[in-house]
């Protein structure tokens, strides 16, 4: 991935190490832990964060995605959205292609 | 904080009534003494009291039916109680993210081992200066060598780091030598964090708090890290609420995400609230921990906004600060329902003013500072 957090297709991203993501029963959501707090996640982002694995590359992503959630309007745009927040925020990094 | 003593936690998901953030203060004995520490004035009294490891196991479980998330191990020094293995153990089975939040004596390689082991996700480290001499003196102890090394172990384990830096007049001026060290370190979130005036630093404050010149030159230096470091580590700048006009958000409100278990047991909103007199206390072994949280007049006594006096009642921003800190409140005004004197709109600013002119006038005598340690402070004589 470039300095301008642009993600190219081939990019595999990956959670990093100081984030854990993991289902909570008391939020009926996914959350990610992280030493300085708790994100809840709605289940688009749940479902995205737990492709990051460094394995799957963005593309591969998105047509697992775009299966899932069918009748969600311009599903790659938003994916790629997401996952270059999440990068700007530390929470993925990107193990390249 | 927090986790403790820390305003920066990034909570962004809304308690809904749950406490997120659980902090076990498993004791209140420390090896070091300073004059900074929010810990009670009279924590010695609490040696014999300390709740043992299964009443703190108990605790974990009943904290987690209650959804809480996020764990701290704090105190006192978490190092000097040897269940603190078991303890991260038997929490991150339930699923909790472990926090250390530790002042490094106590931490060796082999119990950095059994604790990676054990699960523990994340260790918080302080540091007060980037220089052996001013350290060991400000903590009243040889700690600075002990924890530089400390920290390179908590790296070489491959644990995040947090690394705490209270900040006070002594150490303000070197932000930029503690930058570098915690660059050359790895440390992944450095915190400065201005102290807060409670308990021990309550008492030391006139030579404790920094000049507004001082805050300024330090953040500036801050922001310039900030720039040049990007996501590298992420910088934290706690300000003191001394000087912001406003009061800080305490807690995210009282009894909304934050629970502390002092090591006797008792179940507090934040860890200072001790200091509010007329309060009753209830601990663990009488109780449990959903009644504590939810149904015990202490919990429920500043929640929400009935019990807020003018000028917050009618305030425009009391859901940005719920009025402030209620130890603070009680502290300097001897009413903890009064607005927090560190705000500008509160009657009692002027002794938030008063302490601030105190801290300009650079040509007055150095005081002796107290430091924490047995027998500083005869509190049956001052509660008098
Ligand atoms: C009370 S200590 C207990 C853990 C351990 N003994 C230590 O000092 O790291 C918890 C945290 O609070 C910070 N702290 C102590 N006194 C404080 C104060 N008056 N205001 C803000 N933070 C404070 C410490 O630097 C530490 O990060
Ligand atoms: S702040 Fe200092 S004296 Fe207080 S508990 Fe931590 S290390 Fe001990
Ligand atoms: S008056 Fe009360 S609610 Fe309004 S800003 Fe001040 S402390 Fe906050």
């Amino acid at each position: 991935m470039s300095e301008n957090n642009i993600l190219a297709p081939q990019d595999r991203p990956k959670l990093n190490p100081k984030y854990l993501l993991r289902w909570e029963k008391s939020q009926d959501a996914y959350i990610l832990l992280y030493p300085e707090g708790v994100i809840k996640l709605n289940p688009s982002a749940s479902e995205i964060l737990k492709r990051c694995t460094g394995q799957l590359s963005v593309e591969d992503m998105v047509a697992e995605l775009s299966s899932l959630f069918a009748d969600a309007p311009d599903i790659t745009h938003s994916i790629y959205k997401f996952l270059e927040n999440s990068y700007a925020k530390g929470w993925i990094d990107n193990t390249g292609c | 904080m927090p986790k403790d003593g820390s305003t920066t936690q990034a909570v962004s998901l809304d308690g809904q009534g749950k406490p997120m953030w659980l902090v076990l203060e498993l004791t209140y004995r420390c090896p070091l003494k300073c004059v900074w520490c929010n810990n009670p004035l009279d924590y010695e009294q609490y040696g014999r009291k300390e709740l043992n490891t299964d009443e703190w196991i108990r605790v974990l479980r009943e904290g987690r039916e209650l959804g809480a998330l996020q764990l701290g191990f704090s105190g006192g020094e978490p190092m000097l109680r040897d269940d603190l293995e078991i303890l991260v153990a038997e929490a991150e089975q339930l699923g909790y993210y472990t926090n250390l939040i530790t002042s490094g004596v106590g931490l060796n390689h082999e119990r950095l081992q059994a604790l990676k082991k054990a699960g523990l996700k994340q260790i918080q480290l302080s540091l007060q200066s980037a220089n052996r001499q001013l350290t060991d003196e400000l903590v009243g102890a040889r700690a600075h060598d002990l924890k530089i090394d400390v920290a390179r172990m908590i790296k070489a384990e491959g644990f995040p780091m947090v690394l705490n830096v209270p900040v006070f007049r002594q150490n303000i001026d070197q932000v930029q030598q503690i930058l570098d060290l915690a660059e050359e370190i790895g440390v992944d979130y450095l915190e400065f964090a201005n102290i807060q005036y409670y308990n021990w630093a309550l008492l030391n404050r006139e030579e404790l708090l920094p000049t507004r010149e001082q805050i300024v030159h330090a953040e500036a230096v801050v922001n310039e890290a900030r720039q040049r470091m990007g996501k590298r580590m992420t910088i934290y700048f706690v300000i003191p609420d001394y000087y912001e006009n406003r009061p800080k958000a305490c807690m995210n409100g009282w009894g909304t995400i934050h629970l502390t278990i002092a090591p006797d047991g008792a179940a507090l909103p934040c860890q200072e609230v001790r200091v509010i007199k007329g309060l009753e206390f209830p601990t663990v072994r009488e109780h449990s921990l959903s009644w504590l949280w939810n149904d015990s007049p202490l919990f429920k006594k500043f929640r929400g906004d009935e019990w807020m006096k003018e000028p917050c009642r009618t305030c425009d921003e009391k859901e940005k600060d719920f009025g402030g800190c209620r130890c603070q409140a009680f502290l300097l005004t001897g009413d903890a329902a009064n607005t927090d004197p560190a705000c500008s709109k509160s009657p009692h600013h002027h002794v938030i003013e008063m302490a601030i002119n105190r801290a300009r006038s650079n040509n007055k005598e150095p005081r002796p500072l107290i430091r924490r340690q047995p027998g500083a402070v005869i509190t049956s004589f001052m509660e008098s």
